[in-house]
């Protein structure tokens, strides 16, 4: 196992290599779950602020 | 969409629309991320435990299995986003301006992962890091063409203005993707060759070709399964007062964003 670790002498170039990609895949997907609730709470504020003008008028307007 | 008026029974148009592409895509990410996953596994199997070790370069070779799909990720990710800013210039369509958004940080993510695998790469059979050599300079500026495509987009408040000039950005800096792909041919660089060509025979070991293939279909199928979600997100923001982003809201519940993810809403 450790020799294989080891990567024949290249380990700290194999697994430096490995390791970024580790973490700007973790970055990616924690970030596109962020993304995805900051989106729904805009979705519900822009919605909350435009309700009363919608209940003024009839129907929903398209922004 | 139901009218029977349309010409377009045709699947393309059905789902041009935001309301019809929402569900779709939110049905198609967890297949693309299962792909992904289980092709990248086999492809760590196939690069780890079965490909032998290179005569020349020894085990620092392995790093080509994340390397070149990543270069190739990020360079086809361009054009892709390149194509979708396209239609949106010509046809001024909403979904592919939020296309093109979507991949944009992904394709960055490869164009950066392929950078810094190369310069520990370089490292150990070069002897350096980083040289200013054509590809590796005309890869850095992917990068960057990425990173303006995105803060160009981010600095301008109007959404349709903010697509056009991103657009124009990216059409415009579509030109450096053949530069990256032939400036290997065009200049004398450190950088090797093409690792396999259309015409000749693949220069590398049988299995070293089958690991860097599955990799790259995983890097595809990640970048499709990342790209719909992250336009799912685009798209309820942009569509935000809609009636469909609505009737969303409604269904789930508006103060219960799930952890879970793409398929619950």
């Amino acid at each position: 196992m450790i020799e294989w670790l080891a990567m024949g002498g290249y380990g700290f170039y194999v697994w430096s290599s490995y390791g970024m990609l580790a973490i700007a895949l973790i970055v990616e997907l924690v970030g596109l779950r962020r993304h995805r609730r900051e989106s729904w709470r805009r979705v519900a504020d822009m919605r909350a602020e435009h309700a009363s003008e919608w209940a003024a008028g009839p129907g929903e307007s398209k922004p | 969409m139901n009218s029977p008026v349309t010409p377009s029974g045709s699947i393309w148009f059905r789902y041009a629309s935001p309301a019809s592409f929402y569900p779709l895509a939110g049905r198609l990410i967890p297949w693309f991320g299962a792909a992904a996953a289980i092709l990248a596994i086999a492809g760590l199997y196939v690069g780890f435990a079965v490909a032998p070790t290179d005569w020349q370069q020894g085990e620092a070779y392995r790093i080509i299995f994340i390397h070149v799909p990543a270069a190739w990720m990020a360079m086809f990710t361009y054009l892709v986003m390149a194509f979708w800013c396209a239609l949106s210039l010509a046809f001024n369509t909403r979904l592919s301006a939020m296309m093109a958004q979507a991949l944009a940080p992904t394709g960055a993510m490869f164009a950066f992962v392929s950078l810094w695998t190369g310069a520990f790469w370089g490292r150990p059979t070069w002897g350096a890091y980083w040289v200013w050599d054509a590809r590796l300079t005309s890869t850095l500026i992917l990068l960057f063409l990425y990173l303006g495509f995105i803060a160009l987009r981010a600095s301008i408040d109007d959404p349709r203005r903010a697509d056009r000039a991103s657009a124009v950005l990216a059409l415009v800096g579509v030109i450096n993707v053949p530069i990256i792909y032939f400036s290997v041919r065009w200049w004398n660089t450190l950088h090797q060759g093409s690792t396999i060509s259309m015409t000749a025979a693949p220069k590398m070991a049988q299995t070293m070709l089958v690991a860097m293939l599955l990799m790259t279909l995983a890097a595809w199928a990640y970048t499709i399964a990342v790209a719909l979600y992250r336009v799912r997100s685009i798209m309820i923001e942009r569509e935000a007062l809609s009636g469909w982003v609505g009737d969303l809201e409604r269904k789930a519940g508006p103060a219960a964003p799930t952890l879970t993810g793409a398929t619950t809403r």
